[in-house]
């Protein structure tokens, strides 16, 4: 186990077998950790170890490979309700992902929401945490309103308090926007909206890598978030709940695992959190996800944070010399995440040559087209940085785009 | 000239350059060089699907051959749109439906190209195609 004290990055990098990748000759530089974190090599093992040692469905065999898998699987939700403070380990369902999440508790509102109800979201929404929401009005006949940011990218805290009033049943925002990196004032929402008595979701997957979420502490009724995000493989998502929200809305899928008794006129389902996790569910990447937090906490998410903000800094301040460069999303208060454009370049074009340097970034919408609109702009060049990044891997980039610049310029 | 001998031309052209940064910086000058589409054509009817930055195609029928014009609003994808009308412009539509389009992987083009890219690619060939059989069965109609 690592000392909490501090961060050693050239033993972290050591972690992590995909860094020693080269792409088009040169050493692999990853800055597209907003869409998913790299895997490192204990995770990897676990999955391997898995497969190799006890792979067996979970819950339903008196064997000892179904018992050992059973308990490594439910370990899992044991370690995730503890790195979300949650109450209990039944609040934590495993879905595949964020995504996943949302539409779970989105299709659970439908038999709950009336025509007329209203539903906030925000305008610095992924497009996840907005189309099942449309999905969810189009069939009850609820509406959607959508807080509006500044052009900084801030949400406007007092646009919000306007919009709530006692329709309002559902607020839904994202902790951290993925397009610009800014941390929503999101305690500060759920607190106004339980004023009127509205349910809050909160989209975590941008601040869960990031910062240490505590639920109990937030009083947010709903937080998801996904694990490929967070050390862990794809395919597997997070939604907590409220027990008594849980318990509200009825399950997504069904199917075995998620009832009770089953009888050709009725079934009844079963308890929390089996309700919601019909079938076989992705055991192996369960607990590998378990594994990664292991690893992220062995790190420290205090340090994580501490030394991502360095990056941040170093990489604005190298970012803004550079002429006729953009930064969408200004704040104090933001994750290691920096969207921008230089000129009217193509953030496509910029995208595109700097992968030639084996450079990673994320270019285009971001799944975000609401704020592209707002900033009228096709999209922007996205840089986001982990704590195996390095001020060094900044300097390349830095250097890579100003030879884009001077090709497409 | 034919369409396969412009085709041999540009596999010759980008056969010269050692590197894909001089490969990109050929590749951006022919955009330069790309007969521009008249602006009241830059609307969403006339907009190659498939890509991700925007493209926009017209063809006109001028003495029985097919005239391209293009732009896109990414220096990269005119550059690619520009090839391909260099190869397919100024052609009867017979020629340019039953063209090969085995020149684009002798280029080496589509190495140089993020997937997404390579999709817009395929897609506006789909779309100077789709012109041709559009003209073809108008001339055959009257």
């Amino acid at each position: 186990m690592r000392k909490n004290t501090n961060i050693n990055i050239k033993e972290i990098r050591k972690d992590f077998p995909i860094l020693n990748r080269k792409i088009n000759g040169k050493d692999l530089i990853y800055f597209d950790n907003a869409a998913t974190s790299q895997t490192p090599k204990v995770v990897i093992d676990s999955i391997i170890s898995y497969y190799s040692n006890y792979n067996s469905n979970i819950h339903r065999g008196v064997h000892a490979l179904s018992q050992e898998a059973t308990n490594a699987y439910e370990d899992s939700r044991v370690k995730f309700q503890k790195y979300f403070n949650a109450d209990n380990s039944f609040e934590i369902i495993f879905t595949s992902g964020t995504t996943h999440s949302i539409n779970l508790v989105a299709n659970g509102f439908k038999k709950i929401l009336k025509a007329g109800d209203e539903i906030i979201i925000s305008q610095l929404e992924h497009h996840s945490n907005i189309v099942p929401w449309q999905m969810l009005c189009e069939e009850t006949g609820a509406k959607i309103k959508v807080i509006p940011i500044d052009h900084n990218g801030e949400l406007v805290f007092s646009e919000f308090e306007k919009l709530l009033n006692s329709r309002t049943e559902l607020v839904f925002v994202n902790h951290v926007s993925n397009a610009l990196g800014i941390i929503n004032p999101i305690k500060k929402i759920i607190d106004k909206a339980h004023e009127f008595n509205a349910i809050v979701l909160i989209d975590g997957a941008q601040a869960t890598p990031h910062m240490k979420v505590d639920v109990l502490k937030l009083d947010v009724d709903f937080y998801v978030t996904s694990t490929h995000k967070i050390c862990g493989p794809t395919g597997v998502g997070i939604l907590y709940g409220k027990e008594k929200w849980l318990n509200k809305i009825p399950p997504f899928f069904g199917g075995g695992e998620m009832i009770d008794q089953v009888t050709f006129e009725k079934s009844t389902y079963a308890g929390l959190p089996n309700k919601f996790e019909a079938g076989t569910p992705n055991i192996s990447g369960v607990i590998a996800s378990g594994v990664g937090i292991d690893y992220m906490n062995s790190i420290g998410l205090e340090n994580i944070n501490k030394y991502e903000i360095e990056l941040l800094d170093y990489a604005t301040r190298k970012l803004l010399l550079i002429e006729d460069l953009k930064i969408y999303g200004v704040s104090k208060q933001k994750t290691s995440v920096i969207s921008f454009n230089v000129g009217k370049i193509h953030p496509y074009d910029i995208g595109s040559i700097v992968d030639k340097f084996g450079i990673a970034t994320r270019t285009g919408q971001l799944c975000a087209q609401p704020i592209m609109d707002y900033f009228k702009i096709p999209g922007t060049i996205r840089i986001s940085f982990s704590f195996y990044n390095t001020k060094e891997e900044i300097d390349v980039f830095i250097e890579a785009l100003h030879k884009a610049i001077l090709m497409l310029s | 000239m034919k369409i396969k001998e412009i085709q041999e031309e540009l596999i010759d052209e980008f056969a010269m350059f050692d590197d894909w940064v001089e490969r990109y910086e050929y590749m951006i000058d022919l955009g330069k060089s790309l007969p521009l589409i008249e602006s009241k054509y830059k609307t969403d009817d006339y907009l190659v699907n498939g890509c991700q930055s925007k493209v926009w195609v017209n063809a006109e029928l001028i003495d029985d051959n097919i005239v391209f014009k293009a732009d896109s609003d990414a220096i990269i994808s005119k550059g690619i749109i520009a090839i391909l009308i260099r190869v397919f412009s100024n052609h009867k539509p017979n020629e340019i439906i039953e063209a090969s389009t085995d020149f684009i992987d002798k280029i080496g083009l589509k190495d140089h190209l993020s997937p997404n890219r390579a999709n817009g690619l395929s897609s506006m060939i789909k779309q100077l195609k789709l012109y041709a059989i559009a003209y073809k069965t108008k001339i055959n109609d009257e």
